[in-house]
């Protein structure tokens, strides 16, 4: 009886083990295989990667994976989750444990080095901002001098912001706190006059926290980059190639006016460009080892990266984000493909 | 010899609540002061409490609505809206009848156990095969049921599951390594003592912390091991050995006669352990294993640092969206009362359990 409780338990950890075949350099083959991309992406982050009440994950990060598996394997669905914390999410990459890297990581140079990754062109345009009160009637950055700023202790935000008080020659006097939360709180209750942290990160507390979120203002000004961009491994140049390209196609097809709606529509337009975006002109999704409707496809599941902004941090989510650097080129953005042919 | 007369006792004092809070409560002036202005706080608090939690609560509708209560009352229609996402985190949202059937299982075979003539061998066989039915029932895969990778696992039934199979597993752990440790022989005493020493010098969150991020990268490249399963395995090994020092406590109290009294009945050591110390040992011991236990219970809260969504988890991502940030407090009372619920069953049914264990004890 003994050996049969044994054979019970090992039967037990059997079920709930598996082993992995992801092999660096055949990361491409790996998911094909699997039919299911991986991301890492965060535990937990308004606008970027959440699970809503019924557990299903949405975000501006959540969409670029859902847009990569729909090129790479033919469907948005075709995705798995894995939810990561900032120590955690390069390990997991690193031991194959996720194929990319979804999860609102800023691109630096040791990471895009030594740390062995591959970043995909930047999402999301990120940067420490500043917010007030309307009532303060400050509106820009360098009318600060003096006022009291609330801020977290011991991050990078801390530093950035004697940097750039420092740089300017202004008087400044942070109220510095352990947890942000507690940061925030004191913003509210009239404690200081600016807050600050990452700009997405302001309009998500604005949203949340404020009692009338149109009392405050963030103020234009961007004292810190923070690009934000997807991350593969060294090693399989393919797949890192089908990940940069995706993301380039969505930034493409918001340029031309190729929306989640008209997408189908398009397939008989006569523009060259959206000939070669859409596959009606093949050669495209060969070059990446795909078929030539890999782009529609990817649209069609998210939409344009106009549509995916929108709808995760832009002005119809409940965190209000302004395009500002993340608009397109042509409208004083920063964001900007270069040309699919 | 004829019995004299015991002495009168002092005449008995007025019983009933009246006369109880006359003689603790009022009996001085400066009591009676003391007991209304203590009556009049808590009369505050109650009021301040009852209209927040009740009366002025806003139960259902959108967020909206909370704001609009502007503080004033609770928010439940926080737990209306992600009451799913708390009790079962990512788990398919078609699919959390599962979950939910697994959690109303394993509550139904906690309540059988409890009774005391069901205690056999059989029992131990059956929760062997419980466990084995519901991790096939969240898994999946067979008999028409749709496969759900562990890493989707959440909430309520994640907590029952590493909390339990941690205390199930770590036990007999524990009393090997209690045995181990008051070995005579010298490397197993060796091995036991430095296990528990290392496993008790570090923080829970250490040990996982190397289970999810450092063990990966020591594995051959491309084979990973799921998280689930490593953060199971940390829980019971770190478990264990705090556990073993409750046993060896145990071992400890009993009499050096019972030791000898076994080997004067020619018993093998492990018959030995088995039918005359460890039952002892074991029942001296129920208060400290049953705080390990619980402890144990609450300490799975820390797989969030892995990426795992157990209760307390599920509720810190389920208030991180925007639209309910503003409502925190309620769901960290709702998990609060989930885990007050696990925790005094346990507590109470221990007691329970000395007390009867004290009864059956052989004069």
């Amino acid at each position: 009886m003994h050996k049969f409780a044994i054979a019970i338990v090992v039967g037990l950890f059997a079920s709930i083990m598996t082993i992995g075949t992801a092999n660096a350099g055949e990361t491409l083959d790996a998911i094909k295989a699997r039919g299911v991309l991986t991301c890492g992406v965060n535990t937990g982050l308004a606008g970027f990667a959440q699970p809503d009440s019924q557990g299903v994950w949405t975000g501006l990060d959540v969409d670029t994976c859902k847009a990569v598996a729909a090129a790479l394997l033919g469907g948005a669905d075709k995705t798995k989750f894995v939810p990561l914390n900032a120590q955690q999410r390069f390990p997991a990459l690193q031991s194959g444990e996720i194929d990319v890297l979804t999860r609102n990581t800023t691109v630096t140079l040791t990471r895009d080095s030594s740390a062995g990754f591959n970043f995909a062109p930047v999402t999301y345009y990120d940067g420490q901002g500043f917010m007030v009160k309307k009532s303060l009637g400050v509106n820009r950055a360098e009318e600060l001098a003096g006022a009291t700023i609330c801020v977290q202790q011991g991050t990078t935000t801390e530093l950035n912001l004697a940097d750039y008080f420092r740089a300017n020659e202004i008087e400044l006097k942070p109220l510095v706190f352990v947890e942000l939360a507690e940061a925030e709180q004191a913003f509210f209750a009239d404690r200081c006059d600016a807050y600050t942290t990452d700009a997405s990160g302001l309009a998500s507390t604005r949203a949340a926290k404020a009692g009338n979120p149109d009392d405050y203002a963030i103020l234009p000004e961007i004292i810190s980059k923070e690009p934000l961009a997807p991350a593969v491994r060294h090693g399989d140049d393919a797949f890192y190639d089908i990940v940069k390209w995706t993301i380039y196609a969505l930034i493409e097809a918001e340029e031309r006016g190729v929306t989640q709606a008209n997408v189908l529509d398009l397939k008989a337009s006569q523009d060259p460009n959206i000939m070669r975006l859409l596959g009606t002109t093949p050669g495209m999704g060969e070059a990446l080892g795909l078929d030539p409707e890999w782009a529609l496809r990817a649209i069609k599941a998210v939409g344009n990266y106009g549509e995916i902004f929108e709808r995760n941090v832009g002005t119809g989510s409940p965190l209000k984000l302004e395009r500002g650097l993340n608009a397109l080129w042509t409208d004083g953005g920063l964001i900007y493909a270069p040309p699919i042919r | 010899m004829t019995r004299g007369h015991a002495p009168n006792g002092p005449p008995p004092l007025p019983r009933g609540p009246i006369a109880w809070a006359r003689r603790h409560l009022f009996n001085t002036w400066y009591n009676a002061i003391l007991t209304l202005g203590a009556l009049y706080l808590i009369a505050l608090g109650l009021k301040a409490a009852i209209g927040w939690i009740i009366v002025d609560a806003v139960w259902l509708g959108g967020s909206e609505a909370c704001h609009a209560a502007k503080g004033e009352g609770a928010c439940w229609a926080l737990i209306a809206e992600k009451h799913r996402f708390i009790l079962f985190g990512t788990y398919p949202y078609e699919e959390q009848w599962r979950p939910a059937l697994a959690v109303a299982l394993f509550v139904a075979a906690v309540g059988l156990s409890t009774w005391r003539r069901l205690w056999s061998r059989a029992l131990v066989v059956g929760w062997f095969v419980l466990f084995a039915a519901l991790a096939l029932l969240l898994h999946g895969g067979v008999f028409g049921l749709t496969p759900v990778s562990t890493e989707l696992w959440g909430g309520l039934p994640l907590t029952i599951l590493l909390s339990v199979i941690g205390i199930g597993l770590s036990l007999p752990l524990a009393v090997l390594l209690a045995l181990g440790r008051r070995s005579s022989m010298p490397l197993i005493r060796a091995i036991s003592v430095g296990y528990i020493e290392l496993v008790r010098g570090v923080p829970l969150i250490s040990i996982l912390f190397m289970a999810s991020v450092m063990f990966p990268l020591f594995l051959p490249e491309g084979v990973t091991i799921n998280k689930l399963l490593r953060a199971q395995v940390g829980i019971i090994l770190f478990s264990a050995a705090y556990l073993a020092e409750v046993v060896r406590g145990g071992l400890q109290a009993i009499p050096s006669g019972q030791y000898e009294a076994a080997d004067a009945l020619g018993l093998g050591y492990w018959r030995k352990m088995r039918l005359v110390i460890l039952p002892q040992a074991l029942r001296l011991v129920i208060p400290p294993m049953v705080n390990s236990f619980i402890a144990t219970f609450k300490d799975t809260s820390l797989v969030i640092i892995i990426g795992l969504y157990d209760l307390l988890g599920a509720v810190r991502t389920a208030t991180n969206d925007p639209l309910w940030r503003a409502f925190t407090t309620e769901g960290y009372i709702f998990v609060a009362a989930i885990f007050f619920v696990f925790c005094s069953f346990m507590s109470r049914y221990s007691r329970r359990l000395e007390q009867g264990a004290g009864e059956r004890r052989p004069q």
